[in-house]
């Protein structure tokens, strides 16, 4: 069984929908005994990190999310908030990766949105995935480069697009909605054990 | 590098598409949602559905409509077309659009703007403008371009901006229609004027309109209807050429 987290910063269901197109029925869910015992696990996520964090902590989904064995994969503001510390409302994050989150430079446009390649795309998450290989981004705030980065892209600056570190992976951009080139990572994702 | 976007809009009334569709080796029966999939397949990098009945009575159609894209349609969609309320851009959006389009409502009420930005965040929120170049100046028009508003284009676009538009999906009505090409003067102008992204939209007529806007403004996408409908432009020739013409263009 797959569980998708559900909280107060959702684009769940474009998430399940992806997966319910790839065959893989998931269930959307806060329940901690269904999150824990889940197969694989997605973190996914689309608004703004202070009250998505308050909103975690709340629940105590922050410490269930540190605390998971199985394959988890965070997606986009849920990649952000699986790293140390986000500018976005000055937060504290889940250190999941020793990573920080830093706004765009403010001299381009603002959000990074639309499709961009990746850059040295490696590792089982990145498998048959090339440098050039694009992907759908809608994001305002970036993870800087970092030793758990396992793809790179450029906008503005060089930041993490994907971030790997023991059983937890993490993508800045949107799979769910990146056509053929998503639906490769998501089935990387889902033959992760 | 990122990529500027092509983007197909689809007129919708009643659940069906408007306008004719003439697909080589397809025969199409007016299904928005066996359009949009044929558009990703040919490589739309987005795709835009305008509502244009879009009543009281009409939104359930459009919701579930828009329910039916998101499970069929895998990349971002924008749905457009009579939001007048929260809550209307709260039924598409929670039906699984990625991004609303405002336009006529949010003249009328910009507070329509910082709400949904601040229920979903900017980059849900595309401000759809229509504008005119009226006597050495550019101007508002709002109700699809009947009516002419108070506002110049600058002054609105840059309010709705700071009120938490993430995008502006600017639409010449002086080019709109000509097939003459984009209307770069004032796709020029929004676009260097702004911090967010700007689709251009109104008058590609042919494959090299699409190199001269990304090549002389800094427009981040265009949009178009009846070229790419009516096979007058192919998505993936056009893809081809811009890529041949060294315009960062996504080819799959």
């Amino acid at each position: 069984m797959i569980a998708i987290i559900q909280y107060n910063a959702g684009n769940a269901t474009s998430v399940k929908n992806a997966l319910d197109r790839l065959g893989y029925p998931a269930v959307i869910t806060a329940d901690p005994e269904l999150i824990r015992s889940a197969d694989q696990v997605i973190f996914p996520g689309v608004g703004e990190a202070s009250t998505a964090m308050k909103y975690l902590r709340d629940r105590n989904l922050d410490q269930l999310l540190r605390s998971l064995k199985q394959p988890v994969l965070g997606i986009c503001l849920g990649l952000q908030l699986m790293c140390r510390h986000t500018e976005e409302g000055d937060t504290t994050c889940l250190g999941i990766f020793d990573v920080g989150v830093k706004h765009f430079p403010a001299t381009g446009i603002v959000p990074h949105m639309g499709w961009n390649s990746l850059v040295e795309p490696h590792g089982s998450l990145m498998a048959g995935i090339n440098t050039g290989d694009d992907f759908y981004f809608v994001h305002s705030y970036h993870a800087e480069k970092a030793e758990a980065t396992v793809a790179e892209a450029n906008y503005l600056l060089p930041f993490s697009a994907a971030l790997h570190r023991d059983n937890f992976y993490a993508v800045q951009f949107h799979p769910e909605k990146s056509a053929e080139t998503g639906k490769k990572l998501l089935l990387n994702f889902l033959k992760l054990t | 590098m990122l990529k500027k976007r092509i983007i197909p809009c689809l007129d919708i009334r009643d659940g069906q598409v408007v306008k004719g569709v003439n697909f080589k080796q397809l025969r199409f029966a007016g299904d928005p949602v066996e359009l949009a999939k044929r558009y990703v397949d040919e490589g739309a990098d987005e795709l835009v559905f305008l509502d244009i009945s879009a009543t009281n009575e009409k939104r359930k159609t459009l919701t579930k409509l828009v329910q039916r894209i998101a499970r069929e349609v895998d990349i971002p969609f924008t749905v457009g077309g009579g939001i007048a309320m929260l809550a209307d851009a709260r039924a598409v959006i929670e039906s699984g659009a990625d991004k609303v389009s405002v336009n006529s409502a949010a003249v009328n009420r910009p507070d329509l703007i910082n709400e949904i930005a601040q229920e979903f965040g900017n980059q849900c929120v595309v401000l759809a403008v229509d504008t005119k170049h009226q006597q050495g100046l550019d101007i508002v028009f709002t109700h699809g371009g009947t009516r002419p508003s108070s506002l110049h284009t600058e002054t609105w676009v840059l309010e709705a901006v700071s009120r938490g538009a993430g995008e502006i999906l600017l639409t010449s009505m002086d080019a709109d229609g000509t097939k003459a090409g984009f209307d770069l003067r004032i796709s020029k102008k929004i676009s260097q004027l702004l911090s967010v992204p700007v689709i251009a939209s109104g008058g590609a007529g042919r494959m090299e309109d699409f190199q001269t806007l990304f090549t002389q403004t800094m427009a981040s996408a265009a949009l178009a209807a009846s070229i790419f409908h009516f096979g007058e432009v192919p998505i993936p020739e056009l893809k081809k050429f811009l890529i041949k013409n060294n315009i960062p263009t996504r080819w799959i």
